[in-house]
Order: C-alpha cells, then structure tokens, then sequence
C-alpha cells in the first residue's frame, strides 16, 4: 500500500463524489416514499452500490413487482459493468485475488473511466490509487442515502414537496441516456405503449412486466447489428 | 425486522447484490475463460432497461394527472440538453408551481 497513491486516487474522486452526492440523497429519501426503513435504505446503498439499478429496484419493489423481474431488472441497468470488467482486466492483472474482487465490487462508471484513462496512458493502476478513488466515492454514499433516508421519515405528504415526480423524471433520464443504443425507439415506444395499455387493461403491477417483455422480444427479434464501439455508460452514476 | 415480509426485502436487496457483483466480475471472468455471450441475448438484454424504465415512465405521464404530464415534458425537453440533475430540478420547479399556485 502507498501512501501517497491512495491520497491521489481520493483526490481524484473527490469531485465525483460531489456529483454523486444528490443522487445519493435522492435515493434515500424516495427509497422511505417507496416503504423502505432507513436499515433497508442504507443496507441497499452498502451491499448493491449501483445508483441507477437501486432507483430501479425500490420503485419495482413499491409496485409489488415480482422478485425475479425485480432481480432481472438491476441485472440489466447494471449489464454494461460487463464491458468495463472485460477492458479492466489488463490494467490490474498484478491485484491479489482479494484485491481483485474488493476492485470489482467498487467498480462503478466513473471507476471504470478514470482507470481506464489512466492504463490507457500508460501510468499503473496500483491498488492504493484504486481503492482511494473508490474509498471516496463509496463511504460518502452510504453517508448520502443516510441523511436522505431520514429526511425522507420527516416529511408527511412527499406530494406536498413534489417528491413524487422525481422517480419518473429520473428514470426518463436513464432511458434517454440509453439513446445511442440498437433499437432504442422502438423498444421505447413498444414498451411504452404496451405498459400504458396493460396497466389500463390488466392493472399494476403486471403493466411492468408486460411491458417490459413487448420491448425486451421486439428487441431479440429485430435484425442484429454490429455492437457499438464502445461501452454506453451513464454520466453520473455511482 | 423480523416479520416475513421485511426478511423478504432483505433477500431482494441481497440477491440484487450479488447480480450486481456478477455484472461487475463478469467481464474479467469472461477474459480469462474467452467466451462471448451469444448475440441474440445479448441484443436482449441491452434492451432490457430501456424496455422496464419505460414501463415506469409512461404510464405516469398518463395516469399521474395533468401536474405529472406537465413536469415530465418540461424536464424531458431539459433532457435533450443537460444532464439529469437539471432535469429533476426544472420537473421539480413545475410540479410545484403548478400545485401551489395554480391548484392542482
């Protein structure tokens, strides 16, 4: 362990860390709006640590959505960490095995792009900068989702304060985030028409599911092309 | 803590740990074992959040009620331009404009 490169990975992180901090928040108060407790809250944040997937998983969870969707969703919003474990390997062949496992658990977009940057130039990715940079990120998360999980306990009507429009907003980014993808319109619009019209005709939760599997078939039916150049990855994500 | 239905929570959020931790060992495992995933699945699974974040989006902006549609199209528009953050707030602003001022 070094010192001094532990120090350069957490000031390397440390503005990420800032980004980042909101969206903790956010999550921990609508993960109290969607019938966690504030163990649940904190628990999530600490053992999954991956933003996008945990908004994911209390909405689907608040619309009683059945575990293996639930499961199968976070799976997929977390699908492209793949591409970033495949292109990782190179720079940290020389971590132990423990090392290894401790990096991809922390392996989050902005990580996986710093190191990345950082082999690509030709520097080592020790394990002090690695986990300094991690270490940064990940404490002040579980920090976040605490304060947001017990301000989200004292709010009464979260209407009153417009928390309610803040999930949907949030996942309208991610999936305008995806755009670049294979196929992206019509999944949306399929799956978007679909859950309307299944939520309106079979009712909540079944709307998710059947929705999303519309999208999900036309998606493995349409013709293949070639995969894109490089991993889409979402901008502020932990 | 100790009722079913909380245990049941606490296993969701274990197994969505480990489904996380499998995407983010995945690759390094597929690397040192050379295989690929085959690419009618793979087409499959990239569609797979775009498919279920839709099915939480639209059928809000129907059914949530004009102040809902209206500060979903505000921040979508915001969307096409700047990052999330800045799609939350301006969605916030409206919401609670509408609800405080116009009576919604």
């Amino acid at each position: 362990m070094s010192k001094d490169e532990f120090w350069q990975g957490v000031r390397r992180g440390f503005p990420i860390m800032l980004a980042a901090s909101p969206f903790g928040a956010l999550f921990g108060a609508l993960a109290i709006d969607n019938g966690f407790t504030i163990f649940d809250a904190v628990f999530m944040s600490v053992t999954v640590y991956a933003g996008a997937s945990q908004m994911v998983g209390i909405e689907l969870f608040n619309h009683n959505v059945q575990p293996w969707l639930i499961i199968l969703s976070i799976f997929a919003v977390n699908f492209r960490h793949i591409l970033y474990s495949a292109s990782l390997t190179r720079y940290i062949s020389h971590f132990t095995p423990l090392q290894k496992a401790l990096a991809f658990f922390l392996l989050t977009d902005p990580q996986y792009a710093e190191s990345e940057k950082k082999g690509e130039a030709g520097e080592t990715v020790s394990f002090s900068w690695y986990l300094g940079f991690g270490a940064i990120i990940y404490l002040p998360w579980q920090a976040m989702t605490l304060i947001g999980a017990i301000f989200g306990q004292m709010i009464g009507d979260p209407k009153a304060i417009g928390l309610d429009v803040l999930l949907p907003i949030y996942f309208m980014g991610l999936v305008l985030g995806f755009r670049k993808r294979d196929h992206w319109l019509p999944v949306v619009a399929v799956s978007s028409i679909v859950s309307v019209a299944a939520m309106h005709f079979v009712g909540s939760p079944w709307h998710v599911s059947i929705g999303a599997i519309a999208g999900v078939a036309l998606a493995a039916c349409m013709p293949l092309r070639n995969p894109p150049e490089e991993p889409v990855t979402l901008e502020h994500e932990v | 803590m100790a009722n079913p239905d909380h245990m049941h929570l606490i296993y969701i959020i274990l197994a969505a740990a480990v489904a996380t931790f499998i995407t983010r060992i995945g690759g390094y495992v597929m690397m040192t074992q050379m295989k690929r995933i085959p690419p009618r699945m793979e087409a499959a699974l990239n569609a797979v959040p775009a498919a279920v974040l839709s099915t939480l989006v639209a059928p809000a902006f129907v059914y949530g009620g004009w102040d809902v549609a209206a500060s979903m199209a505000v921040a979508f528009v915001v969307g096409l331009r700047f990052n999330s953050l800045w799609m939350l707030f301006a969605g916030w602003v409206v919401v609670m404009a509408l609800r405080h001022f116009a009576g919604f």
